[in-house]
């Protein structure tokens, strides 16, 4: 199994400890094993053969996968390929659960499934149940974890159809040709978002097309070690993406972006593929990196202190970090607050808040300090990960009534006076 | 030998049993630092206060179990391994007391605290920590302490050791005792502070420190100098020292620093010339403003192609990112560096370029040469792969042969980096038998039973050579 890890990589880490500032697991831990630089000391030794793979589980599986220490590394150690071959040598080893497999493999590339999950969600939130839940504390059967979630989720909207269907034209001279990625979790709960940047996008000069055969992007199966559907998902956007001639392909979510942005690492080695995937990986953009290349109308204004908590794979993978801000300070009305620490992850990489809860809200506690510091009127978010991780931190605080969390989409949606439906 | 009797004691001493690590991967964990070599530790140990920490050392003394301070494991010279086994006493945790008294010019700080958080509080109050090792970002103040580090503001600031008061320490037998004070002028009885600083953790355990805070500069101003010969760089330095200003840091690259920085990442810099000297001025603004006009026409008098003064903090952003980029640059060719502190005096710097040169032609090797040219602190850096054996022994010979000019030279074996394991074999050709002999003596007067970080400083045998790679 240990012929998997990227056992030479680890020797581009010379040990230096820069990492280590950078790390949520280590500040809230206080371990060198929950440091990057002690993960790829123990991948190297578990590849040596000198620590075996179950003895080093709990720490690479508290790994948040933020990869800000790639981002503070002075010799650009590979880390996210290192800690993916720990989970392909893991997975090797002992199957993942069953369940888990079966959502990933599974349920999120089929759209039918999560429309339905979608429609029983939104039913439930609709009819009152979900207050009436709440209040009768029927809840409380529920682990704590999901009924955190629970209670800060958002109204669930179904996806504009006229928006998903043909193209749609620029409202302006035409900028530029863009496919718009949807993403699978994100269309289903988030389908407002999606909507917004595509209105967004016409508004400054954009014609857009939702491209129909396009499917997840693989991201979550290849955090969980299963490279293999990653491959077969990616191949799958990527076809389905060179049908037409655009010049950018644009997402909202930092997540899956960070995955697209990567499709050229995952099929490094098939030939047929490597070169379409470059092409493909080089048009993918964040819609707040397009947005901000074009000129946006606002007509509103916004006031008060706004902050920015950024998706760590849009900073640190997508190297993705002014654009989101000069978007933010470009918004009349608005007092721009950068957030101290803002670079330090939230906590909620994925499933890793559902599935290491407590660890995750130690996270999630430091991340609020510093929100207090500077007691925003609103944070604004890039992915929906972190989007719900946050509201979850406003509530455990007890600012519901004093501060609001947007996607930054919502808030350039609403400046440009763009309402959702 | 830590049995479960010793585990248990341990468990009576510190507060909270979730400081006592004892897991394969936590040993693994604390094996190594920025240096060379990995040592498996028994136990590793993270206290938070000076009780625990002679409870500890009162044990250790007593069961004869040797004890290895530790920050977060930068050290480039083998400060915290544990190479006898033993105890890690891992101080990154003990970060809770940073005190700044204005009135006094002080702080006061605990073992764990990060270096640039002390210099980041006492900005708000106009004040300064001078000291700044490259990872003062990252390495803890203790750390720091112990191995007396340096940075590019030693040119004008000094080092740590320079801005000690007091401090606190728990000696080797377990006891707690206090040296110094909190006052500049302190002249009762023997200076045990600065004893204790630089002696890498062999003499006791520091648990609080008392450091001097100065005023800070009100700007800096940023320059960058070209040179077609070295030699003329050299001169350079000591025209600019003796012309009645002193910079704040002057770093020097080599061509082969250059290089690599643009073949990484293009930023401009010129790569047909033979050194740069980046020279940082701080002070008054209009001050100044005037002394780097001075510097500008004492480096072209003395040979300078061109000499760059930075428009803007932008600008001098961009001239420092080429030093910046030094290191990632040069490790992308192989993965293992060897950093070297070796200093020499500043009139040396041309010879002592000349002698890397040869050395680097001579065992073949990748050696690029960048630092602190203004206190002839030169990092003589070896790019290497410690997976090829061969290579390893020509290095091994190469880093030897450096030293020895360092000495010839009427240099040193360290600037900044301290002695620990690899330098060790090299001292007495430094201090002399006798020389080396008073300071074993010192160690064995604080340390009778030898169980404060064993292992460093002192040659363990007769004859023994730096090892990198073992067969």
């Amino acid at each position: 199994m240990t012929s998997q890890l990227a056992y030479k990589e680890t020797f581009d880490c010379v040990q230096c400890g820069y990492c280590l500032p950078a790390c949520p697991t280590y500040a809230t831990m206080g371990k060198e094993r929950h440091s990057p630089r002690g993960r790829i000391n123990l991948v190297q030794m578990a590849a040596e053969g000198k620590i075996t793979i179950d003895e080093i589980t709990e720490s690479m599986e508290l790994c948040l996968g933020c990869r800000a220490c790639e981002t503070a590394c002075p010799t650009n150690v590979q880390y996210g390929k290192i800690l993916e071959s720990f989970k392909q040598a893991k997975a090797a080893e002992a199957k993942a659960p069953f369940m888990e497999n079966m959502a990933l493999q599974k349920a999120l590339p089929n759209k039918k499934l999560l429309a339905a999950m979608r429609a029983s969600l939104r039913a439930y939130q609709k009819t009152g149940m979900d207050s009436f839940a709440r209040k009768s504390k029927a809840l409380s059967i529920l682990p704590e974890q999901l009924r955190a979630f629970e209670e800060v989720a958002p109204a669930v909207e179904m996806p504009n159809k006229q928006l998903r269907t043909g193209i749609l034209l620029p409202e302006r001279e035409r900028k530029a040709r863009v496919a718009f990625f949807t993403g699978c979790i994100m269309d289903v709960f988030f389908a407002k978002i999606n909507d917004l940047s595509i209105k967004l996008l016409q508004q400054a000069g954009c014609e857009v097309t939702v491209i129909k055969e396009q499917t997840c992007c693989g991201a979550l199966q290849n955090h969980s070690g299963d490279t293999g559907t990653s491959r077969k998902l990616a191949k799958e956007n990527i076809a389905a993406f060179e049908k037409g001639n655009f010049d950018y392909v644009v997402n909202a979510i930092g997540g899956c972006g960070a995955m697209l942005v990567e499709y050229d690492h995952l099929l490094a080695d098939d030939p047929e593929w490597a070169e379409r995937a470059r092409v493909f990986a080089q048009k993918n953009k964040d819609v707040s990196v397009i947005l901000n290349k074009l000129e946006i109308d606002f007509s509103r204004e916004i006031s008060g202190a706004v902050t920015y908590q950024p998706s760590c794979h849009l900073l640190n993978v997508q190297k993705v970090a002014d654009d989101p801000v000069q978007l933010l300070e470009s918004i009349p009305g608005i007092t721009y607050v950068p957030l101290p620490k803002g670079d330090m992850c939230c906590g909620s990489a994925g499933i890793y808040n559902i599935v290491h809860y407590e660890e995750s809200m130690e996270i999630l506690d430091s991340k609020m300090e510093q929100v207090q510091k500077i007691s925003p009127d609103i944070i604004v978010t890039s992915n929906p990960g972190c989007h719900l991780q946050m509201c979850l931190g406003i509530k455990r605080e007890g600012l519901e009534d004093k501060v609001r969390v947007v996607h930054i989409i919502e808030i350039l949606a609403e400046a440009c006076g763009i309402d959702h439906k | 030998m830590i049995t479960e009797q010793i585990v248990d004691r341990l468990k009576s001493i510190m507060g909270s049993e979730k400081r006592i690590l004892l897991e394969k991967a936590d040993l693994v964990s604390y094996s190594y630092d920025g240096s060379f070599g990995a040592y498996m530790p028994e136990i590793i140990l993270q206290p938070v206060s000076a009780e625990e920490v002679a409870g500890i050392v009162k044990l250790a003394n007593k069961m004869k179990i040797p004890v290895y301070p530790r920050g977060r494991g930068t050290s480039l010279s083998g400060g915290p391994l544990p190479v006898h086994g033993g105890m890690v006493l891992d101080f990154s945790r003990w970060t809770q007391k940073l005190i700044i008294d204005p009135q006094d010019t002080v702080a006061i700080v605990s073992p764990g605290v990060i270096t640039a958080d002390i210099d980041r509080e006492a900005q708000r109050h106009g004040l300064m920590y001078p000291p700044d090792p490259s990872s003062s970002h990252v390495s803890t103040i203790g750390g720091n302490l112990a191995e007396n580090a340096g940075g590019p503001r030693g040119l004008k600031y000094g080092v740590t050791k320079d801005y000690v008061l007091g401090l606190e320490i728990v000696t080797p037998e377990g006891d707690i005792i206090r040296t110094g004070g909190r006052t500049v002028k302190n002249v009762t009885g023997y200076d045990l502070t600065k004893l204790i600083v630089g002696s890498e953790g062999t003499l006791g355990i520091i648990t609080e420190a008392t450091l001097q805070l100065i005023p800070r500069p009100q700007a800096t101003q940023t320059m960058m100098v070209i040179f077609d010969d070295i030699i003329d760089a050299g001169k350079a330095i000591s025209a600019v020292l003796t012309s009645g200003i002193l910079p704040s840091k002057m770093e020097i690259m080599d061509q082969a620093s250059i290089q690599a920085v643009e073949e990484f990442q293009p930023i401009g810099l010129p790569t047909d010339v033979d050194a740069i000297i980046l020279i940082e001025l701080d002070g008054h603004p209009i001050a100044i403003r005037d002394e780097s006009e001075q510097v500008k026409q004492v480096c072209l008098e003395v040979g300078a192609r061109e000499a760059i003064i930075a428009r803007d903090e932008e600008s001098a952003g961009n001239l420092w990112k080429a030093r910046k980029l030094v290191s990632p640059a040069i490790v992308r060719k192989k993965p293992t560096k060897i950093s070297e502190d070796a200093t020499i005096p500043r009139s040396k710097i041309p010879e002592m370029f000349r002698r890397l040169q040869e050395i680097k032609a001579k065992y073949k090797i990748d050696l690029v040469v960048f630092g602190h040219a203004g206190d002839g602190n030169l990092h003589p850096n070896i790019i290497t792969d410690k997976q090829d054996k061969e290579e390893m022994k020509r290095v091994e010979k190469a880093v030897a042969e450096i030293f020895t000019a360092a000495i010839e030279l009427g240099g040193t074996l360290s600037g900044e980096h301290g002695i620990g394991t690899m330098k060790a074999p090299f001292m007495e050709m430094e201090l002399g038998e006798a020389g080396l002999d008073m300071m074993k003596r010192m160690k064995k007067a604080w340390d009778p039973n030898n169980i404060m970080n064993p292992g460093k400083i002192f040659p363990e045998t007769k004859g023994q050579k730096l090892v990198l790679v073992h067969d």
